[in-house]
């Protein structure tokens, strides 16, 4: 025992000693690529169609209806999720220093997952939906995926109990909080009833008000503990590894996590305002949703006090660029969410594409920047490469995603404003001064704008693609990792 | 020396943070109470669904069509929920009700208005319109960039399948009786055939419309929408100066 705590202990000894589990870590990366060029390219695709409607082919199984959930789980949880659990895989078993528990579990989790994205896509090109927004699938792929979840769940927790430091480093109490609160989230929200046992159909067990904010409270926090928690544990552990130096304030992390943890579950009812939902719990909701910049900006601030003394490497380090460029992002779009909750802007900003500029600042943004940064990272480490094969390929990425990002949500802030503020539009004589159709025809430009921004972040993506395959086949063996390329190549 | 309130709870997050199984509960508990402060008092506090005139469970028809509704996804560009804003109820009509949806599973309140919100379609445009509007609807709204609904029309409507989903309503709390579960498929084809003796079906949903909703022989997904479609937001009865004494318990 002693012997393998001393071995353990010597930095240089560590990595080979204990022998992770990386197999599996590897491919969850190539799941995230997979996935991401899948959901991207059908976010593109229904992008188009709400331009040339001729692209729903007149098909059932083309038609916008049918491929939005595509996209949404798509990017969510197969690219997210994927992400997510690779990367939480990583990370575990290096700050606890030990393997994962069990011979098969990891992979089963894996293949488990994959499964449950195949499931949840064919449903839903075939029309096989439970019709609830981010909780579209059936009640059988919603079961197998507690399994697997639960499996995830005990490796993690198993690996947490097995370790051999003291404390439970910041990145994995976020990764944990995920796991446990997704767990309630998704099992309460989809409690359903099937039509037959052996058919796929199956209506929502709660009905009207208490189903909408029992459905929010899922769909906020899906965004809540996935989006942002999951991906503050990728930030927590790979932003202070590229940036070479520990995360800012420990305590900052605390309040942080606790806020998070408690505050983001009472935020639902802010997708509710106005709604036939009682105004008492949708002030309460709008309180707490305030209070979220709390948790958001002490993570935002332990971000970038993390590379304060070092913002040169910015310049220097596209990696690192990409991540606090997501960090700045995160800052910013939990900034807009609390103002989106309060309810006299969200009576403007509601069923407007204002909303889809908010999601995508977080989700391009945020989610996407640090998900690029942690597999520039991680790509060499994983199959033992010196660096990415390519640092110009990395800074075409960061530039073709940024100005994606930039002119997708700028498009869609211009349309979702428009849209409200022409829906509440008068005349002198007190006559609504627009038809609907008129907020549709309005919105044309800003949607040929939404594709192209949309299409330059896919093609970022791709560069990336590219340079990691060429980066596993072509770069050297390595024998010191470090990420980045040297400046002159 | 006393310890600084802020300084305990860095210590109490400290042992907590060392013990795994322990942090798993410590999330678990703070997780919940927003969860069961907001949805646990919805089920228990008597007015969050106030009893409105005039609402019933929906006819197989008008249940199948909201399945076919649910099954395209309808919900992710069109919301029904209007809002009592002066704008909405001029546009949409009278701001939507708890009552309108409590039969709902899932509800279908959206979150987006691609399209314009439907909570009261129903009566506004002639079936004749729907029809031709989900079959191409450019063809009667030229800047319209909905999706063609026109397989809808070609996909016969089984009525032993659609049957079930009023027996399973009702086992979610949908008050439909013993004769309208038994009559469920029956009344699906009477309520879509103008010819067929209705007097059975009409007293088991009074007021409801028979009639061909579309120029189908039999049944179809299409007849199905448009008959759902149709009754979205006819039911509730606004009669604000002669309160239904029942209202007022």
């Amino acid at each position: 025992m002693s012997a393998t705590m001393m071995a353990a202990n010597s930095p240089a000894a560590h990595a080979t000693a204990v022998g992770y589990d990386d197999d599996v870590v590897r491919l969850f990366v190539i799941a995230t690529l997979f996935w991401g060029v899948v959901g991207m390219a059908a976010g593109a695709f229904i992008a188009a169609q709400l331009i040339f409607p001729a692209l729903n082919l007149d098909l059932p199984w083309t038609t916008f209806g049918r491929l939005r959930p595509l996209h949404t789980s798509g990017v969510v949880f197969a690219f997210g999720g994927n992400a997510l659990i690779g990367t939480s895989l990583y990370v575990v078993q290096r700050t606890c220093r030990v393997r994962l528990p069990g011979r098969f579990a990891a992979e089963f989790m894996f293949w488990g997952y994959q499964l449950f994205i195949v499931m949840a896509a064919l449903g839903y090109v075939m029309g096989v939906t439970a019709g609830r927004e981010y909780a579209e699938p059936e009640w059988m792929t919603d079961l197998w995926l507690a399994v697997v979840w639960l499996t995830y769940g005990g490796i993690f927790i198993g690996t947490l109990m097995r370790r051999k430091e003291p404390h439970i480093y910041v990145a994995n109490w976020f990764t944990l909080s995920m796991i446990v609160t997704v767990t309630v989230l998704h099992v309460v929200n989809n409690l359903a009833l099937p039509v037959q046992w052996n058919g796929a159909k199956s209506y929502s067990l709660f009905s009207g008000v208490q189903d909408a904010m029992t459905q929010w409270w899922y769909g906020h926090n899906a965004v809540g503990f996935f989006l942002t928690a999951g991906f503050l544990g990728i930030m927590y552990y790979f932003l202070p590894k590229q940036a070479g130096a520990p995360i800012w304030s420990y305590r900052l992390s605390i309040i942080s996590f606790w806020s998070l943890v408690f505050m983001y579950m009472w935020a639902g009812p802010h997708h509710l305002h106005f709604t036939s939902l009682p105004d008492w719990v949708q002030t309460l909701g709008m309180a707490f949703t305030i209070m979220l910049w709390m948790p958001s900006w002490a993570s935002t601030l332990n971000g970038f006090m993390t590379v304060s003394g070092r913002w040169d490497l910015l310049r220097t380090d596209p990696i690192l660029r990409f991540m606090i460029t997501a960090v700045l992002f995160y800052g910013v779009a939990t900034f807009e969410g609390p103002l989106m909750g309060i309810r006299t802007i969200n009576g403007l900003s509601h069923y407007t594409d204002w909303t889809i500029s908010h999601v995508h600042s977080g989700a391009l943004g945020w989610n996407g920047f640090i998900v690029f940064g942690a597999m520039y990272y991680l790509v060499p480490k994983l199959w033992g490469r010196e660096r990415m094969y390519s640092r110009a390929a990395i800074e075409w990425h960061f530039w073709l995603g940024l100005a994606g990002i930039m002119l997708y949500v700028t498009a869609m802030w211009g349309s979702g404003v428009l849209q409200g503020l022409m829906w509440r539009a008068y005349t002198e004589l007190g006559f609504l001064r627009y038809s609907f159709l008129d907020s549709v025809v309005a919105s044309q430009p800003y949607y040929v704008v939404r594709l192209l921004g949309g299409l330059l972040y896919l093609s970022g993506f791709l560069v990336m693609i590219w340079n990691i395959i060429r980066t596993v086949s072509e770069v050297p063996v390595a024998r010191a990792v470090s990420p980045l390329p040297a400046a002159a190549e | 020396m006393a310890q600084q309130p802020r300084r305990r709870f860095v210590d109490l997050h400290g042992r907590i943070e060392r013990r795994a199984l322990v942090f798993v509960f410590a999330i678990l508990g703070v997780c919940s109470v927003g969860g069961l402060v907001e949805i646990a008092p919805l089920f228990a506090i008597e007015n969050t669904v106030e009893p409105v005139r005039g609402m019933r469970p929906y006819t197989p028809l008008e249940l199948a069509g909201r399945a076919i509704y649910l099954r395209e996804g309808c919900y992710g560009c069109h919301s029904q929920q209007i809002r009592p804003f002066r704008d909405e109820v001029e546009r949409y009509g009278a701001y939507s009700l708890a009552a309108e949806s409590a039969f709902d599973h899932p509800f279908q309140w959206g979150s987006k208005r691609t399209g314009p919100d439907l909570a009261r379609i129903g009566g506004r445009y002639s079936d004749e319109w729907h029809v031709r509007h989900l079959m191409n609807p450019r063809e009667v709204v030229p800047a319209s960039i909905m999706p063609p609904y026109a397989f809808l029309a070609r996909a016969p409507l089984d009525p032993q399948v659609y049957a079930r989903h009023v027996l399973t309503n009702r086992r979610l709390g949908v008050p439909y009786s013993d004769e309208q579960v038994a009559n469920a498929a029956a009344d699906m084809l009477t309520q879509a055939n103008p010819d067929a003796d209705g007097a059975g079906f009409l007293a088991r949903y009074p007021g409801a419309a028979q009639r061909a909703f579309d120029a189908s022989a039999r049944p179809t997904e299409m007849t199905a929408l448009v008959a759902y479609m149709q009754m979205l937001g006819t039911l509730a009865q606004f009669d604000w100066r002669q309160p239904d004494p029942a209202m007022l318990r």
